[in-house]
């Protein structure tokens, strides 16, 4: 079943041709990698599909509905959204940060619970962060902030995960283990969707692919259609060279 | 933590509100023992204490402690809004436009509850070009939101100062009510503090929003929040507050500073406790503030807005300081 789809979405870069309008199918239990150059709209692509900024045409559809005709809150309840970079206002501490993932399953008058609270702590579990849940979120690392917003989205528990960046500032065995709980979510019938800059780790983990050029085209489809290596020396305007390593292509640019 | 625990400070803080309005009652130029002041409050005692506390004294601490809540609830909301602790009404110059709204009603005959709609006007226009000019193409930065209240605060002051020098009536309150802040010629105190109920009222269901919200707009849209009419009612209802406040007082200064930022930093930042906490407290300092000012250099009186700004200034500064 189709859990996100788009019909022909022309995301809004300002002074940007339409280039190719998406009409992405996804469905329960996929993972998408998105991949392109600084500037090729991944970023905006993820805002448009949550609906934080509206697309020049087109539209996003959730299951049978559109997007722009849904509740924010129930969107909230169905699609959660890791932002690449974090606002910080006031200090707030690990767990608290990590409960508002709760706030679209609540109503107005109702306080967090201890089913809440157990979620939080589970998610922060999960992430390897709980020893730190009194710490004010400021004080923390680039890669443990990253994690406590992965684990706000895993007490938010949609069924649509869109992550800009999920690997971002991770030590490479926090990065292996956030893309194992991705793929544990996927496995168990969400969809992960998410924008990567790292070409290995979206060959390893994604099954398809949606490649942004920095023009507007675009292309789509599963995984290994996809790793072509002249199509990515285009995307990148990089030379590329493949080698194979734990059954996966792995591609490493050309030093001159 | 569950949610009696979270609310116990606020039973001690309308503990205090309470001590602190039973010590202005009982300090004056005719000061009364605890006993006596306790005696004509329920209606007992000698006929000449029940008038001064009643008559006299009770108006103004009860007009104290509604507009010190007021202010100090709309200094909170704020800076929930712009998700920085320097956010406040009068710094912002929402209490200025406030006064000039409220002036140039009484200017033209008006009173009553035309005065305070003129003074909501005034304040909202005040918002609306402090945070329109401020945004301007980018997003807010700190500094130039500052210096855009700064300024527009400065040009209302002297607009007010202009508008009393020219007026032909002598009976408006006194020009320092109207730059500085003075309870002393608070009319009746119920509806502000009317407003003050409906104010924590409303923002107990709102509260986890407001939470949401002070993690910036986008990550509290797709947490499921409205972000734009959940601004504009905070734009609104933090104008809506001051208006009353300066209506109420004039505009009294650097409470909606230093109360939030008091008690973000004993209680934390959950605006369903923070926000009820800012109304008991702000009311607690105002009326402290106010029984200082008739006390201080009695018999003669300061206006309390010297007193909040003695207060607030060196808070503000510290502020301004640290978050560099």
């Amino acid at each position: 079943m189709e859990a996100l789809q788009t019909r022909q979405l022309v995301i809004d870069i300002p002074g940007r041709a339409n280039g190719s309008p998406l009409d992405l199918t996804v469905e329960a239990g996929q993972t998408w990698g998105v991949l392109g150059p600084n500037g090729a709209g991944k970023t905006t692509l993820l805002h448009t599909l949550a609906g934080l900024r509206p697309p020049r045409q087109g539209e996003v559809r959730l299951g049978e509905r559109s997007l722009s005709a849904l509740r924010r809150r129930i969107v909230a309840q169905r699609l959660g959204l890791v932002f690449q970079d974090r606002q910080d206002g006031f200090p707030a501490t690990v767990l608290e940060t990590a409960l508002i993932g709760r706030h679209p399953w609540l109503s107005p008058w109702q306080m967090e619970g201890g089913d809440d609270l157990a979620l939080a702590e589970q998610a922060l579990e999960a992430l390897d962060v709980a020893h730190l849940s009194d710490r004010l979120v400021n004080t923390l690392s680039g890669g443990e902030r990253q994690r406590v917003a992965i684990a706000t989205i895993l007490t938010q528990n949609p069924d649509i995960w869109l992550l800009d960046e999920p690997t971002n500032h991770l030590d490479l065995h926090h990065q292996v283990a956030v893309l194992r709980l991705l793929e544990d979510q996927a496995k168990s019938g969400k969809v992960v969707f998410m924008c990567l800059h790292d070409l290995n780790l979206a060959a390893r983990w994604c099954d398809h692919l949606l490649l942004l050029f920095p023009n507007g085209e675009a292309c789509w489809g599963p995984a290994e259609q996809m790793l072509m290596p002249s199509v990515l020396e285009r995307l990148y305007n990089q030379k590329l060279i493949t080698v194979e390593a734990d059954g996966a292509p792995v591609f490493v640019p050309v030093r001159s | 933590m569950p949610a009696s625990e979270a609310f116990r400070p606020l039973v001690l803080l309308a503990l205090l509100g309470l001590a602190t309005m039973v010590l202005s009652v009982s300090v004056g130029s005719a000061g009364l023992s605890l006993a006596d002041t306790l005696a004509a409050l329920t209606g007992s005692g000698s006929e000449l204490n029940r008038t001064l506390v009643l008559e006299l004294r009770l108006p103004r601490t009860l007009a104290a402690f509604a507009t010190g809540g007021l202010l100090a609830v709309a200094g909170a909301l704020m800076q929930v809004l712009l998700r920085n602790p320097l956010a406040d009404p009068y710094v912002l110059g929402l209490s200025g436009g406030a006064a000039v709204g409220a002036l140039l009603s009484m200017l033209a005959g008006l009173a009553g509850v035309i005065v305070t709609a003129s003074a909501f006007g005034g304040a909202l226009l005040s918002t609306l070009m402090v945070f329109g000019l401020a945004h301007g193409t980018g997003s807010w930065t700190p500094s130039r939101l500052l210096l855009t209240g700064v300024v527009v605060a400065a040009g209302w002051g002297a607009v007010i100062t202009l508008m009393l020098a020219i007026a032909p009536t002598r009976d408006l309150p006194g020009m320092l009510y109207w730059l500085m802040g003075d309870v002393a010629y608070a009319g009746t105190p119920w509806p502000a503090f009317v407003l003050l109920l409906l104010a924590c009222l409303l923002v107990l269901p709102a509260g986890r929003s407001l939470n949401v919200l002070a993690r910036g707009p986008l990550q509290a849209a797709a947490l499921g929040v409205n972000v734009r009419p959940m601004e504009w009612g905070i734009y609104i209802g933090a104008s809506l507050l001051t208006a009353t406040a300066v209506t109420t007082a004039g505009s009294i200064g650097f409470v909606g500073l230093v109360v939030p930022h008091m008690l973000r930093l004993l209680l934390g930042n959950d605006q369903r406790v923070i926000l009820p906490a800012c109304a008991l407290g702000g009311g607690a300092l105002l009326v402290l503030a106010d029984t200082l000012a008739r006390v201080v250099i009695a018999p003669e009186q300061l206006p309390v807005g010297v007193i909040t700004a003695l207060l607030g200034v060196p808070t503000f500064l510290y502020l301004l300081y640290r978050s560099r």
